[in-house]
């Protein structure tokens, strides 16, 4: 505990009123400082290092708004389509609230893949950093599964036939899957059940669980320290005498005001799409979701939302055909495990059983059951990112120039995937996303290999800062 | 790398080749109209008068067209027939299961019903609407007698068939490359069989206000939506200078 400050007689009134609230609550300074007035950050953040607090933002604000919505949306089957609509109508600026509370869902959207994206092409998720990008990928698994229910609630025809198809997915899963999304639906068919236990988790239970992580990112982010676009550890070069990293300024006041800079821009953006175009353009607010959900009528197309759509595509590509070419693949991966992994006596044989065994669970279960484990895959492998990536340096800036196109076409790739998902699956577009998924995992998947190859420059001692 | 964007675009525009069916192109709903606050009162007139007999409205109020400019004495006056109070949702009394007997669907409620069309790159909502309230035709194979150009096989009649006149449509048979060069029926035009109580310029006219009052229907806030939105553009625009600046003048001090 800290020590008890006693004040000199006649010290000012803000004085005593800190020293004694300092006296009686110190680990609220403690954290003030650990977390913002001598929290050092590097100097040399871009236009990248935004969104992180931007999602931020965007969570405290998906919070508020939730709670004025919550005070009058009707989580019963009978009433949710017509309470939204009581809510644009006849609630005082409710329209404004609820808005805000559908474009922010695409703007959490936008600005974490933009954060994730960040993370990776300056390698934050390595080396001390695993468990704050381990955080981050949970917080991103949370936030998929509170958009998804979120989206049920307006109870419109997409919120209910969407809910539909993805939670028959689980019922692809062998043995328990009907069990399953029984017990997800609560009911045979999506219902009032249904749309209840969504309310719960969407209101109460995952934001729980997100804040929650939201926390550990950022405990655990602040006791590593930030990494920056050079990929430099600024902790490795202190001031001798302060202990301060040369590198490093602390977070209040230059980065509250640089991200206050960040939030103003954001938030142009973000109203000019709710003021101006809340439905954006179909995609944020689908125009069957202002039809009243109809157990009885399915639309001729279902998507989901676009933010799911990459991994959804990806889950639709997964065909018979597919599951022949996954066959091949695993069964090369192992012979080239037998051949090159340098694996001795019995050891040896293990990568090729085991691409045996795989093989033969391949052909086993249906394909849509490995679609499901493909898209669940997709999201999984972001996990174990921080040991993919065997490159001697983080950020980008220092590896083999065509890392860049590589990065690029896993952008280009993931749009495309993203595209194809909201459209009605065709040949071509199946055989699109078949590459494409291909691509994804092999992107990954052989970054063991790929990440070491190559030129890398000279990572220099000091990050590159230019004075404004 | 060019040459693959470019590849993967070509692909990608065969994709979306299939979900264009259904139902001529659709003809361009005049937007302007739906500020016009005159314009919007006769579509409500029209509203009440010829599609609340069997389509409720029933998340929209009466007195909420204060909006468009009536008052709540007018609006009782000559917009309620049934003796509801001015407050009241706009429901109708027709039983659901009596419409599905005699139309073969219960037609849907219309408050919503700008939002819900649209799309699928032909249009938006209200280009729809606005096609497919002058597209109606003469159809003696359909059970109403009625059938349409853009929601082939409709369920509901031509209810503002006093107004528009009655016609018939010309098809002539075409080879359609798409569809393998297999014989198509494209439409060609109208015929005129009986004459109506507007001419054709005054239906469309006509038509257009209604299309402009479901169109505000759908969203009556979306005038306010966008003016505030031009204030909170013009705060959020001198509030980045002033954020700008203040950065600014923090970080000068960082060498």
């Amino acid at each position: 505990m800290a020590e008890f400050k006693e004040l000199p007689a006649g010290a000012p009134v803000t004085q005593q009123v800190t020293t004694w609230l300092e006296n009686r609550f110190p680990t609220a300074f403690e954290a003030y400082r650990v977390h913002m007035s001598e929290y050092y950050a590097p100097k040399n953040f871009n236009v990248w290092y935004f969104f992180g607090s931007l999602a931020m933002l965007v969570l405290v604000m998906q919070i508020v708004t939730g709670i004025f919505l919550v005070m009058h949306y009707k989580p019963d089957a009978a009433q949710a389509f017509a309470s939204v609509e009581y809510i644009m109508r006849d609630v005082p600026w409710g329209w404004l609230i609820r808005y805000m509370h559908s474009t922010g869902a695409s703007a959490f959207f936008i600005v974490v893949y933009l954060h994730m994206f960040r993370g990776m092409i300056y390698g934050s998720y390595k080396k001390p950093r695993e468990l704050v990008w381990i955080f981050g990928c949970a917080i991103f698994l949370c936030l998929m599964a509170e958009a998804f229910m979120g989206y049920l609630l307006p109870w419109g025809q997409m919120s209910y036939w969407g809910a539909q198809v993805i939670i028959n997915l689980f019922s692809a899963i062998p043995f328990v899957g009907p069990d399953l999304s029984l017990l997800i639906r609560g009911d045979y068919v999506v219902g009032d059940a249904t749309l209840n236990r969504f309310f719960s988790f969407h209101v109460i239970a995952v934001p729980l669980v997100l804040l929650g992580l939201v926390v550990a990112h950022l405990l655990a982010l602040h006791d590593v320290g930030s990494n920056n676009p050079d990929g430099i550890e600024i902790k490795a070069r202190k001031d001798p005498k302060t202990g301060i990293p040369l590198d490093g300024i602390p977070f209040h006041p230059y980065y509250t005001v640089h991200d206050i800079m960040g939030v103003s821009v954001f938030l142009m953006i973000f109203s000019a799409v709710m003021f101006f175009a809340p439905t954006g353009g179909g995609y944020f607010l689908e125009t069957n979701n202002f039809i009243p959900a109809d157990s009885l009528k399915t639309p001729l197309h279902i998507a989901p939302v676009w933010y799911f759509t990459p991994f959804y595509s990806m889950l639709r590509a997964v065909t018979d055909d597919m599951v022949n070419v996954l066959c091949v693949v695993v069964g090369a991966a192992g012979v080239l495990g037998y051949l090159m992994a340098g694996l001795r006596g019995l050891w040896r044989w293990v990568p090729l059983v085991a691409a045996v065994v795989i093989g033969l669970l391949l052909k086993t279960f249906d394909a849509k059951f490995w679609g499901v484990v493909v898209m669940g895959l997709a999201v999984m492998i972001l996990f174990v990112l921080p040991w993919l990536d065997r490159s001697p340096v983080k950020s980008i800036r220092y590896r083999p120039g065509w890392n860049k196109i590589l990065f690029g076409l896993f952008v280009i790739n993931f749009f495309v995937l993203g595209y194809l998902g909201m459209q009605p699956p065709t040949v071509v577009g199946t055989i699109i996303a078949q590459t494409g998924t291909l691509f994804y995992f092999g992107f990954f998947l052989l970054m063991p290999w790929w990440s070491r190859i190559g030129e890398f420059k000279l990572v220099p001692d000091r990050v590159t800062f230019h004075a404004h | 790398m060019k040459k693959l964007i470019l590849s993967l675009l070509a692909a990608m525009s065969f994709v979306s080749v299939a979900s264009a069916a259904e139902g001529v192109a659709w003809d361009r709903f005049p937007t302007e109209r739906v500020t016009d606050l005159a314009a919007l009162q006769r579509g409500a007139k029209t509203f009440v008068n010829y599609c609340m007999g069997c389509h409720s409205a029933s998340y929209m109020r009466f007195n909420r067209m204060q909006d468009i400019g009536l008052t709540d004495e007018e609006i009782k006056t000559n917009l309620i027939f049934t003796g509801v109070k001015v407050g009241d949702l706009m429901k109708i009394a027709m039983d659901p299961k009596d419409a599905k007997s005699w139309f073969g669907a219960v037609p849907p409620d219309l408050t919503l019903i700008a939002r819900a069309r649209g799309g699928e790159g032909k249009g938006s909502g209200a280009d729809y609407l606005y096609t497919y309230l002058r597209t109606f035709y003469r159809d003696d194979t359909r059970p109403t007698g009625w059938n349409n150009l853009a929601f082939p096989n409709v369920g509901m009649p031509n209810v503002l068939w006093q107004l528009q006149g009655q016609q018939r449509a010309v098809f002539a048979e075409e080879k359609d490359a798409e569809e393998g060069g297999r014989p198509v029926e494209v439409f060609k035009h109208f015929e005129p069989v009986s004459k109506g109580t507007l001419t054709k310029a005054e239906y469309n006219d006509t038509v257009a206000d209604l299309v402009a009052y479901l169109q505000w229907m759908g969203e009556p806030v979306q005038d306010t939506r966008v003016r505030l939105g031009v204030w909170v553009m013009l705060f959020l625009g001198v509030f980045t200078v002033i954020a700008w600046r203040l950065n600014a003048a923090f970080w000068k001090d960082i060498k």
